[in-house]
């Protein structure tokens, strides 16, 4: 496979990653009363909002600062102030939570001092608390945004009070599904938590025949500043903001708190989740429930029926790089083979992680800095089975005429891809189940039989 | 009503409201605007060109965003529906990214080999001081297409300057190729972006009339169809909003006069094809259109008696892009029984907001760029039972428990033309009569 280069091209052709803001307004919509503000001209947080709307099929405001071209030339402190203004009179959110712009950021306006300037005119007892954070999306993507926003968040507001017995969980970029079951997880362990983001309400809400200005839910203010004083941080993901910063939420506790900070990957799988578990056990120091038994013991069961129509078919999978690492180990447990692990994200670290936290039977090609018409290319050379991804590697899949599991970020051609459970033995179940089914699809549908049975 | 100071006269109600409907303002810092930017603008005109390369000159989110994001159909090439970019890293934005736009051209042309190439600078290209005419003049010499720039950054305007700027490009396209001839009987069909192949409806009427067609700018358009667009005798523009600016720019230019149409419900509809042979003067082409009217709407008007019936006294929310748009849909909801309530727009003019107001009934809400908290207020208080709408304005809809109607560019249903109106009665109905709104009505 050598022929396959790394990105063919200097330009991006079908990107497979998107801009920080993104990453930054998904974080912020995990907070309690909050309101996401881009700094920037209006067209990036239009185009975010649809992008995110399509998938979550909910309404996302996220505000903007409104760039004119008096803006670009002389700063955007009066846009902001306006902005914020305005904001807090429309939807007296609890706290404000303000993202840059390439162009902001290119511009060099100093966010911090123009936020403390708006703070020293603005005291009134009810105005909202604010908070930001840097993402020029010429550095880093969506995935970066989201977790250097929540590095922002714990930096603003964690503080140390007394030790409390919750821990901290920062469960990187998941599905609302996966929040609210690592949620159950975590309740059923006996083991209070904070999560950090939780937009499990708030970007799937249920009907209530109101459109909310801001939608309840989310990791309240009150405990992002108890997060300074939990006993323990389980941060999932491995790559994480490491494109563009050194630091996490997790080693910032850690740090700074002396927070023990156990990191795990995404728990995909039975391994994965065989580590989280054991790590919930550490901490609660008892064993894991019953109905986590029964949920392992069916899903080894599922793997047992259904080995025979997954192994050795061939995957490839895309997505965040996080993301895409736990889904190959889980690939890995069930036979599948991965041939090619690609990721829009850079961080450079993908392809050691693999090797390292997953050690695959054999050696994926794994490409970071890919796009969509690179996976297109490298298609052709490797003939995979099945795509396992996000629904915008669909037109590949229909071109080779196979199926995609649509998995992750983003979900615009289905329902429900929002809530798409993959966390967890539960997740897994589901996921293992979904992929056989589509390979046993496949199979019927090509078949000039037409079989009854499996 | 809890409504912006700010924005108070961009809301009206008629009857009540003495002032003006205020327009053309830029959208307030803070308040959640469903407009785009000036990118966002010109791409949407440009981008159905199917067989040009389109490259963003920028980070990467513009393009990200933008991929194959509308239905704009094309009866061949494809290049359009992928998406291109710069995806300018902080090098380039410090040392600039004239060579990155470069080799992406060049690469992408020889990869691709468009017919033309359209790069669209988008926010912070101006301001990292990229020569971005430069380069292109440089690659286009070296390759031998046009390659046009497309100055865009989202700060300069709203979407409505967006259109000019395309506007600009497409006439650096028109009169460079064939001769200056015209070519009697001739049109340009403006304005059209063939949604869910909706052209091809209208391309089908206008030749059953004897009617030539040029180019289709830019629905299903062709780099070399629209540099031949000037010996057109004359152009056919639809929706006000985004292109009538060409059309007076090549009526200027080469002197082809212009008509605005509108292809959405049928009295727009018939009304566009006799304009047509009104202008031409022939008796043949108004026999033609006549007899083909009588036909589709023969046709049509038992089947839309069915919905007619089924919703008479529904009462619909209308906000869209361009007002020339919603003009169109309030007949057409009349034609079904349909009665509007609220209706808006993002970008319309005094001259389209005069026309609004003067069909709408009594009591009806007109505004200019709302944002999601007013439109609430407005679908609320005036107890619509569907919104009609882009995405952005679905959950909108549907958080309220009524009916909603997909009228924007991400459809897949025809709502050109006699069929397109069979389909929109048919959506209309779709939603407005679902028994799950049973389940949706709240006593708070
Ligand atoms: S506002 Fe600027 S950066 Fe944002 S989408 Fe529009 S052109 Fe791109
Ligand atoms: S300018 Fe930057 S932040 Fe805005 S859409 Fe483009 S990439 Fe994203």
């Amino acid at each position: 496979m050598e022929a396959l280069k790394e990105k063919a091209f200097v330009s991006t052709r079908n990107a497979c990653k998107l801009c920080t803001p993104l990453g930054a307004s998904i974080a912020y919509k995990g907070i309690a009363g909050c309101v996401p503000l881009i700094h920037g001209s209006q067209g990036c947080a239009t185009y975010i909002r649809r992008y995110l709307i399509s998938h979550y099929k909910e309404p996302v405001d996220i505000a903007s600062t409104n760039f004119s071209e008096e803006s670009a030339i002389f700063g955007g402190q009066s846009n902001l102030f306006a902005a914020l203004n305005n904001i807090t009179k429309q939807y007296k959110p609890e706290i404000i939570g303000i993202a840059t712009t390439c162009l902001s950021e290119t511009i060099g306006d100093d966010m911090q001092a123009i936020i403390q300037h708006y703070q020293a005119q603005n005291t009134l007892p009810d105005s909202p608390q604010l908070t930001y954070v840097s993402t020029p999306s010429f550095k880093g993507t969506h995935a970066n945004g989201y977790h250097d926003t929540v590095l922002a968040l714990v930096k603003r507001f964690a503080a140390f009070t007394e030790t409390n017995n919750a821990i901290n969980l920062l469960p990187g970029f998941l599905s609302t599904a996966d929040l609210r079951h690592l949620k159950e997880i975590m309740r059923d362990c006996g083991l209070p938590s904070i999560m950090l983001p939780d937009y499990s309400d708030t970007l799937d809400n249920e009907y209530n025949g109101s459109y909310e200005k801001v939608p309840e839910g989310g990791t309240s203010i009150e405990e992002l500043v108890a997060a300074g004083s939990s006993r323990a941080s389980i941060e999932l993901g491995h790559i994480l903001n490491h494109a563009t910063s050194k630091e996490s939420a997790g080693t910032y506790l850690e740090k700074n708190f002396s927070i023990p900070r156990f990191n795990l990957p995404i728990p995909i799988g039975i391994k994965a989740s065989d580590e989280f578990f054991t790590i919930l056990q550490r901490l609660s120091g008892a064993a894991m429930p019953q109905k986590y038994l029964k949920q392992r013991g069916r899903l080894v069961d599922a793997y047992v029926d259904g080995h025979k129509y997954v192994f050795g078919k061939k995957a490839i999978v895309y997505g965040e790089e996080d993301f895409v690492l736990s889904m190959v180990g889980f690939l890995e447990e069930i036979g599948l083979e991965t041939v090619l692990c690609a990721s829009g994200g850079g961080s450079g670290l993908l392809k050691k992680m693999i090797s390292e936290k997953v050690n695959p039977r054999q050696d994926i090609m794994v490409r970071d800095d890919f796009d969509f018409e690179d996976i297109a290319v490298a298609c052709r050379d490797l003939k995979p089975d099945l795509m396992i991804g996000n629904s915008k590697g669909y037109y590949i899949a229909r071109e080779l005429g196979i199926p995609l599991i649509r998995v992750g970020f983003p979900i615009h051609d289905r329902l429900g891809g929002q809530r798409i459970r993959h966390v967890g033995y539960e997740g897994t179940h589901e996921l293992f189940e979904k992929i056989a089914n589509a390979l046993i699809e496949h199979m019927q549908e090509h078949s000039p039989v037409g079989y009854k049975y499996m | 009503m809890d409504i912006l100071k700010e924005r108070g006269n961009q809301v009206v109600t008629k009857g009540l409201d003495e002032h003006e409907l205020a327009c053309d303002k830029a959208s307030l810092a803070g308040s959640v605007s469903q407009r785009a930017c000036v990118f966002c603008g010109s791409r949407v005109v440009l981008y159905p060109i199917a067989d040009a390369l389109h490259l963003i000159h920028g980070p990467i989110g513009c393009a990200a965003y933008t991929w194959d994001i509308r239905g704009s159909l094309s009866s061949g090439p494809q290049i359009h529906r992928l998406s291109f970019s710069t995806d300018l890293q902080e090098k380039q934005v410090v040392f600039g990214g004239e060579k990155t736009l470069k080799s992406a051209l060049i690469e992408l042309i020889d990869q691709y080999q468009p017919k033309a190439a359209f790069v669209y600078s988008t926010c912070i290209v101006g301001l990292i001081g990229d020569d971005v005419e430069a380069v292109c003049r440089n690659v286009s010499k070296e390759k031998g297409i046009d390659i046009i720039p497309v100055q865009a950054p989202g700060f300069a305007g709203s979407k409505k300057d967006g259109y000019k700027v395309a506007c600009d490009a497409l006439m650096k396209l028109i009169g460079t190729m064939g001769t200056n001839e015209t070519i009697p009987e001739s049109i340009n069909i403006i304005g059209d972006f063939n949604l869910a192949g909706e052209l091809y409806l209208l391309v089908d009427y206008y030749k059953k009339m004897g009617v030539k067609i040029v180019a289709t700018i830019t629905g299903d358009g062709r780099v070399d169809d629209i540099r031949q667009a000037h010996k057109a005798a004359l152009n056919i523009v639809q929706c006000s909003g985004s292109m009538s600016n060409l059309a007076r720019q090549m009526e200027a230019k080469y002197h082809i006069p212009f008509l605005r149409v509108s292809y959405f419900g049928i009295e727009d509809m018939s009304e566009a094809l006799y304009e047509v042979a009104r202008y031409f003067n022939s008796k043949s082409m108004m026999d033609k259109a006549i007899a083909l009217v009588r036909q589709e709407v023969g046709d049509l008007i038992p089947k839309l008696a069915f919905y007619k019936n089924a919703l008479t006294g529904k009462k619909a929310a209308i906000y869209v892009g361009g007002a020339f748009k919603a003009i169109s849909l309030i007949k057409a909801l009349r034609m079904i029984g349909v009665q509007t309530v609220v209706v808006g727009s993002q970008t319309g003019n005094k001259d389209d907001y005069k026309i609004m107001q003067d069909i709408s009934d009594e009591g009806t809400i007109l505004v200019d760029d709302t944002n999601p908290l007013e439109l609430t207020q407005f679908v609320k208080a005036k107890k619509a039972d569907i919104l009609i709408g882009g995405v952005k304005e679905r959950p909108i809809a549907y958080k309220l428990g009524i009916g909603f109607c997909d009228h924007n560019h991400e459809r897949k249903l025809a709502l050109a033309g006699y069929e397109g109106m069979l389909n929109f009665a048919r959506e209309v109905y779709a939603t407005a009569m679902s028994p799950v709104f049973q389940f949706t009505k709240t006593d708070h």
